[in-house]
């Protein structure tokens, strides 16, 4: 490779440092340990459609314009999420959790990183059919304000319900799926009996601490964005936050096995990333 | 410059393609090799299993942050992309790359990135022109690059999208891929370009 090249490249690797280092010193926004690879992209994406050059570029006018940081914020970050997304965790969930959750008085839950609130909305229900959600409160945060007031709203396109009907019925419910929303022209308005125990807020697993002592965690595909350091990080706090037997849900390809926490967890099923703290 | 990981891209065409590529690697094969197939998001649930028959290396679909490990094969898991960072994979669910999720361009872009001159990138049978950006990327990193032959693919537009992109290292057919690869692996003292 010419020595040319190798240069530019790492200047760009430099200038992305720095970017994510004035961010974090000027806003407080801290995405200095997300997994560089794709968080480069993405970068580079957000930097094409502001039609600039360099990062460097980009990086100034992230720090002097308000409107350009609330774009990169929103852009920085993936939020694609789905109803019952992996049927197949949610029919683990009602077949091996629930059981342990009716021996509970009361049973908190936190949503981590919960998007536009379909993962909440997916639990909820599953709660509700269970007899369950009476006693349940659910504590679902993210970092993005933006997404969070989409959560709050429990509007979703409804060209979407097929697939969410369908993702529906494997993971086990046995209802109308459209008993829980009303079709406005494009969208639905899930019902808001769904969100009366539902605590949504703001809440940045970077750099905020516990807030309380959970019997179950749901961190489903956040962390795959995290480099490893920040990723063992989290895995600290969540540990902290449950409490002893209480259930850690993550993603289908996300895996303990990596992190330091894996031996204080038993698996509940290994396909489905459901977890039980035991130590 | 020793290569030290192979990364393959390919969709129409490319299960019986990757059959012939993962049979004729010896089965001490040093390097990892990374598969992207394009894939529905729904079938192809034994993907990995049915390429594990006719591999000597083990073949599985990797969790985020394992370890990329030599003479094991990986695959991409359908619905995510598939990067690599210091040594590990990373998954993420960005939006679609042109269609594709895995994406080929994605993961030979990043892997330009991370191994540069040390990255070898195989493009195969393939209906669209996916990867023809990462391969060039490889190929400008000082990575090495081998297309299959569109004549003689299954499916030439991949390829030939390649070929439009870069000036492929090798081309070849199929059946020569497999070999080709394991000379250049094993043939460590071998310089390469320059
Ligand atoms: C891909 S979505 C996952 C949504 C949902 N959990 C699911 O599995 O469908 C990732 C979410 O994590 C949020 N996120 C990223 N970094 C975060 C952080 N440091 N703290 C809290 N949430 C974060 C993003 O804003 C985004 O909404």
């Amino acid at each position: 490779m010419s020595t040319v090249q190798r240069a530019v490249d790492k200047v760009e690797d430099i200038e992305i440092g720095l970017l994510l280092e004035g961010l974090y010193r000027v806003h407080g926004f801290d995405f200095r340990d997300y997994s560089r690879a794709s968080i480069k992209r993405r970068i580079y994406e957000l930097l094409r459609a502001e039609k600039l050059d360099t990062v460097s570029a980009f990086q100034s006018k992230i720090l002097h314009d308000n409107a350009c940081l609330e774009r990169f914020l929103l852009g920085v970050s993936v939020h694609a999420t789905s109803m019952f997304r992996d049927p197949s965790f949610y029919l683990t969930f009602r077949k091996r959790v629930v059981p342990l959750l009716r021996t509970y008085p009361t049973v908190q839950i936190w949503i981590a990183g919960c998007s536009t609130g379909e993962e909440v909305y997916s639990l909820a229900i599953l709660l509700e059919e269970e007899r369950l959600y009476g006693k349940c409160r659910i504590y679902a945060t993210d970092i993005s304000q933006a997404v969070l007031r989409r959560a709050r709203d429990g509007i979703f396109p409804l060209a979407a319900m097929r697939d969410y009907t369908s993702n529906y019925h494997q993971a086990g419910g046995a209802h109308e799926f459209s008993d829980y929303y009303t079709a406005q022209y494009d969208h639905v308005i899930f019902s808001s009996a769904l969100r009366k125990n539902v605590v949504f807020s703001e809440h940045n697993l970077a750099t905020d601490g516990s807030f309380n002592e959970f019997q179950v965690i749901l961190c489903r595909n956040v962390m795959i964005y995290f480099n490893k350091d920040l990723q063992a990080r989290v895995h600290n706090l969540l540990y902290d936050s449950l409490s002893m037997f209480g259930v850690f849900g993550l993603g289908n390809k996300e895996s303990l096995k990596f992190t330091p926490r894996e031996t204080l967890y038993e698996h509940l099923n290994e396909k489905d990333k459901l977890y039980r703290k035991v130590a | 410059m020793a290569s030290e990981i192979v990364v393959v891209g390919t969709s129409t065409g490319g299960l019986k393609a990757l059959q012939t590529l993962l049979s004729g690697l010896t089965a001490d094969f040093r390097l990892p090799v990374v598969i992207v197939q394009h894939r529905g998001s729904t079938s192809e649930n034994g993907l990995c299993e049915f390429l594990a028959q006719s591999s000597r290396l083990p073949v599985t679909e990797p969790e985020d942050k394992e370890p990329v490990m030599s003479g094991r094969a990986y695959l991409a898991p359908r619905d995510y992309h598939l990067l690599i960072e210091n040594g590990s994979f990373a998954l993420s669910v960005d939006p679609a790359v042109a269609y594709a999720r895995p994406s080929i361009d994605v993961l030979f872009e990043c892997v330009a990135d991370e191994y540069g001159e040390k990255a070898i990138g195989v493009i195969l049978t393939g209906a669209n022109n996916d990867g023809a950006r990462g391969l060039a990327k490889i190929s400008s990193q000082g990575g090495v690059t081998l297309v299959e032959n569109p004549e003689t693919a299954a499916s030439h537009e991949m390829p030939r999208a390649a070929l439009a992109q870069t000036r492929a290292d090798w081309v070849l057919p199929l059946e020569e891929i497999a070999p080709c690869l394991n000379k250049l692996v094993s043939a460590v003292a071998v310089h390469y370009g320059s």
